[in-house]
């Protein structure tokens, strides 16, 4: 495919803005810039075409199946859209008036009140911009609440074995060390380990429940109360929200704060990388601590305010409302009993697809899974030599998103399979029919699969080359 | 109640049949029975035509102003109409992080273009894919500045208001202690200041420009003063005004970043919005976040990756020198499909219209005694003195679907751009007259 | 079987070390390069940087990993092999041609493994 530079050709670009309507002063001395920019000239058709190519060659949900563990790619509902195109949200200036704005702040009162119910706290913030964003934010938290009590000597977060890399690297953005305990032989946090680790120097503990094997933790009102007891406390890494909704609440398991991904428990769309949203909530204890400004309703309607310790804030602004909005149309659709079956069927439909599959392939956790579970391919691999990374590139043949591979850490041949509820049964046979597939040919003609994708616009990559000698942009040359 | 759950009722019990349960509440049998709830507090679930009604009325009590002359970190320009229709494109909306290469590159491509734009933009050598805004990005051009030996910043109080509180939370976070130095004459930093403040302790200077009064900073004698002092400069910038104004590199900026809201993304209440960040290829391998490169398939075919991916939290862990993982990948094409549609005459004439609007509206304002606070040159923002009760005016003219200048401290931060023409600003003035000014 | 030269000692840690008039040369063994995969950064010290036996001084970079390299012994970067910087595939290609710094000034030097140790260690390893 061409790049955009490549399709330029000056004198096709069409008149978007009118002339000067008065006059203009000359530019301060030595203001102006040197060097024009590079930048295309398309015809809006040459545009159009461009990107419609450029569509082809991406695959989106609506393209075919995306069990994409700890992702969970489910379908990103119409009506969401449409909402957040509105011009009441998508045309209103952050900084107006909040007599002008009770619309938009009524959306950020109204999500906020359900996160808190759906988790179980007391209080939230929208303002993180992401997941990763937001187990910062929810560290801030612990951090401010134990250097407010003078408890300087909590420097240490305790993080599992499996967790996510952003837990870890969250922590140390925090100002803390990073502890990791091992998991059991089921798959969750190993108890022992765990009293081990906790003391005096103990800030919290990071945990995704279910777990990134997909397992829930039957000992998590245990491990909640060793942490407390240690004078810790307990973040929720919501992640895998999607398995639990209105069936338990992070907050009733014992944990102290929490953050969401909107763009993947509440349907709004992940644009390829972005923007998401990652809203933390949290006890009430914890509340005076959030970043500014929140919503509260005050006496004039909704009012914008900063609590009285806050952490400051964490970006711009109120956060990604309108991914916010997206949010918040889901969630009225859903309401109270909509939303406990959406992760109900995503676990059946992840439980479906193990049992299935574990006749062949090798699940190493669990026979009961919640919304994700974890095939290990280390089996076939010193069977026929075939890797996780044949198989997923293999599935790229069949118009299938593989599953996350090599994730989690504990697991080495890991693919990491999350159908989400909005995936029918047939759309789960034809996929366990193409691992079938896969699997036969894995024993009849091994090596062919290490040249997967057979049928793609390109093959693997040289990522080796590209990370030896980076090119990280287009060069033009003598065009200039 | 809505759903999008594809199963009939047969079908789900086929599934649970399959997997060998009596019903749904069997599958949350590993949940302990105090961690259970029954119900949500929540609304009952409704129609898509309920829902969005209800949406609709929330919009519908938002005041959409005709006219906007507000900036202060968030500009209304004009969209061109082939932005939205590219963004909206189910397979750019939908997609993932490309993080399977063989089937993205429609978006890993977009990436690259739009590092290159980028690139072409500020004047630097590189760029990531992108981070969370403005604000985030300034705090993470200033801390990747930081190695062994310095382990403190100096930021010009002239930064936006929310840039310097993020700055302070991230890196009181890390303990990297941060200097403020106050605005000097006329709403702009001192280069003086800037250079008093500095020591060998110091990895970094933030200088924003133009500033959150709209002043065009003085930023290579900062530049000049931070390198004196073996510090980086981080200088954010308004993307528009790269039109017009010299460029973060010919200033001698180490690190660029900017808010990249004003190319073609709706003011939208503060965001989605978009982090754009540029460095000097001697720092390439500090820029946190994604990057995409250029590579080949075993055929030669060209090809685009997520690459210098060492860098990053998912495998470096506790030892990454940021915690970010995605990106504002969607914001980042809309970007670059706005440049593209703009070219450099189009980009150009955006920044000349703003800049001549700005100075027709700050001559009118003056007739009216809204006398301009600074005497230092600005782009499209300025700050005058307020004959009169700002928040009366403010009320008087949001009668009129006007959204006035930001009051602040120093006075009203105003703004023009392309879409406050002469007649709409000729408008304004006539409706002050009208409101009257105490 | 990776190859572990007998004139060389070595760390658990899979670096190698050679002496001479009390400056040591460090470098990652055989074993270590083949695990890492195609090295496409290394993050070198300075020189006049001090090391401290067992701790991280430098780190490598495959696409899909990161690995620190840890110093065998306690004194100060007197010399650092800056053709890595462009090329660390030199380590690949080469691994005990290709080392990544020297130490001088030791003050301490942690107990060191022959290449029959060394090699136990890699077995126990495989």
């Amino acid at each position: 495919m061409k790049l955009l530079f490549e399709r330029s050709t000056p004198g096709h670009a069409h008149t978007i803005l009118p002339e000067l309507d008065v006059d203009m002063p000359a530019l301060p001395e030595g203001a102006a810039r040197g060097q024009r920019p590079h930048l295309p000239e398309l015809a809006e058709i040459e545009l159009g075409r461009h990107y419609t190519e450029l569509a082809k060659q991406t695959h989106g949900v609506n393209d075919g199946f995306y069990p994409l563990g700890s992702c969970t790619m489910k379908y990103n509902p119409r009506v969401n859209e449409q909402a957040a195109a509105l011009a009441g949200f998508a045309d209103i200036h952050p900084l107006q008036p909040a007599c002008t704005v009770q619309g938009a702040l009524g959306v950020m009162a109204e999500t906020a009140d359900a996160l808190a119910e759906i988790c179980g706290m007391d209080a939230v913030t929208l303002q993180p911009a992401a997941g990763a964003h937001g187990e910062y934010t929810g560290l801030l938290l612990i951090r401010a609440y134990h250097l407010e009590r003078g408890d300087t000597a909590r420097t240490k977060i305790i993080v599992p074995d499996s967790a996510h890399g952003t837990n870890p690297a969250s922590a140390v953005m925090a100002g803390f060390t990073v502890v990791s305990v091992p998991s059991n032989a089921q798959g969750g946090v190993d108890l022992d380990a765990l009293r081990a680790a906790v003391g005096p120097d103990t800030a919290g503990l990071m945990l995704t429940n279910p777990n990134t094997l997909g397992l829930f933790d039957p000992n998590i009102l245990e491990i909640c109360r060793i942490v407390h007891e240690a004078g810790g406390l307990c973040y929720y890494d919501g992640a895998n929200l999607n398995a639990v909704m209105g069936h338990a609440r992070p907050g009733d398991m014992g944990f102290d704060c929490v953050h969401v991904n909107l763009h993947k428990t509440f349907s709004t769309p992940h644009g390829g990388g972005g923007p998401g949203s990652g809203p933390v909530g949290c006890k009430a204890f914890l509340s005076r601590y959030l970043p500014g400004p929140i919503v509260r309703k005050g006496e004039q309607g909704y009012e914008l305010f900063k609590p009285e310790k806050s952490v400051g804030r964490v970006r711009s602004f109120h956060g990604n409302f309108l991914v916010v909005v997206r949010a918040l149309t889901y969630i009225t659709m859903l309401g109270a009993e909509g939303l406990p079956e959406a992760s109900a069927h995503a676990v059946l439909n992840a439980n479906y697809l193990m049992k299935r599959l574990e006749g062949s392939w090798f699940v190493p956790y669990g026979e009961l899974c919640m919304h994700e579970f974890v095939i290990d391919v280390a089996p076939l691999k010193a069977e026929t030599g075939v890797s996780a990374m044949d198989v997923a590139k293999r599935m790229l043949d069949f118009g299938i998103h593989p599953p996350t591979m090599y994730f989690p850490l504990i697991v080495h041949e890991a693919l990491m399979v999350e159908p989400t509820e909005t995936e029918s049964k047939a759309e789960l046979d034809a996929f366990i029919e193409i691992m079938d597939r896969i699997w036969q040919e894995a024993h009849e003609d091994g090596a062919r699969l290490h040249e997967a994708p057979l049928a793609c616009a390109i093959g693997r990559p040289d990522e080796v080359g590209a990370a030896r000698n980076p090119h990280l942009r287009y060069e033009f040359g003598d065009l200039s | 109640m809505g759903s999008y759950i594809p199963a009939s009722a047969q079908e789900t019990s086929e599934l649970l049949d399959a997997v060998g349960i009596a019903s749904l509440d069997d599958l949350y049998r590993q949940v302990p029975p105090e961690a259970r709830i029954d119900k949500l507090d929540l609304p009952s679930g409704m129609s898509e035509l309920e829902a969005l009604a209800h949406l609709e009325d929330l919009a519908d009590k938002d005041v959409r102003f005709r006219d906007v002359y507000r900036g202060a970190g968030a500009y209304r320009h004009y969209i061109p109409a082939i932005v939205k229709t590219v963004t909206s494109k189910e397979e750019f909306l939908t997609a993932y992080t490309p993080y399977q290469a063989e089937i993205s590159q429609g978006v890993l491509q977009s990436i690259f273009e739009y590092q290159t734009q980028m690139c072409e933009l500020t004047g630097m050598d590189v760029s990531n894919a992108s981070v969370y805004d403005g604000a985030t990005a300034a705090a993470e051009g200033l801390l990747m500045c930081l190695d062994r030996k310095r382990g403190t910043v100096v930021v010009s109080a002239t930064a936006h208001p929310h840039v310097i509180e993020t700055v302070r939370t991230y890196c009181a976070s890390r303990n990297v202690p941060v200097t403020v130095v106050p605005a000097g004459d006329g709403l702009a930093t001192d280069p003086a200041a800037i250079a008093a403040a500095l020591d060998a302790t110091v990895a970094a200077v933030y200088v924003q420009s133009p500033n959150r009064y709209g002043v065009i900073e003085d930023v290579a004698a900062i530049a000049d003063a931070a390198h004196a002092a073996g510090a980086k400069l981080v200088q954010g910038f308004n993307p528009i005004s790269l039109g017009i104004l010299k460029t973060p590199r010919e200033y001698g900026a180490d690190v660029a970043v900017g808010e990249g809201q004003p190319l073609g993304l709706p003011l939208g209440f503060g965001g989605p919005y978009l982090g754009i960040m540029c460095a000097t290829k001697d720092l390439m391998r500090k820029l946190p976040g994604r990057i995409v490169g250029e590579t080949a398939d075993a055929q030669g075919r060209r090809a685009y990756v997520l690459t210098l991916q060492a860098r990053e939290q998912h495998i470096r862990r506790e030892k990454a020198s940021s915690n970010i993982c995605s990106n504002e990948a969607l914001c980042a094409m809309t970007a670059s499909v706005y440049l593209a549609a703009m070219g450099d005459a189009g980009l150009r004439r955006a920044a000349e219209l703003s800049y001549a609007h700005a100075h027709y509206l700050a001559d009118r304002l003056g007739e009216l005694g809204f006398a301009l606070v600074s005497p230092k040159p600005f782009f499209h923002e300025f700050v005058t003195t307020v004959p009169g009760d700002a928040a009366a005016i403010e009320q008087a003219l949001a009668g009129k679907g006007i959204l006035c200048g930001l009051p602040i401290d120093e006075g009203m931060l105003w703004c023009a751009t392309e879409l406050n023409s002469k007649a709409r600003i000729d408008a304004l003035i006539d409706a002050l007259k009208e409101v009257g000014l105490s | 079987m990776s190859n572990i030269p007998e004139n060389l000692r070595y760390t658990s840690s899979h670096e190698w070390v050679s002496e001479e008039d009390g400056v040591y040369t460090v470098g990652l063994t055989d074993f270590a390069q083949d695990s890492l995969g195609d090295l496409v950064f290394i993050n070198l010290p300075q020189e006049g940087d001090e090391v401290v036996a067992g701790e991280a001084f430098c780190d490598v970079e495959s696409v899909k990993a990161v690995s620190d390299v840890f110093s065998p012994v306690s004194g100060t970067v007197v010399e650092v092999n800056e053709e890595l910087a462009d090329a660390p595939e030199l380590i690949n290609d080469d691994p005990y041609g290709a080392w990544i710094v020297r130490v001088g000034e030791v003050a301490e030097v942690e107990d060191l493994l022959d290449a029959e140790g060394y090699a136990a260690v890699c077995e126990s390893e495989a």
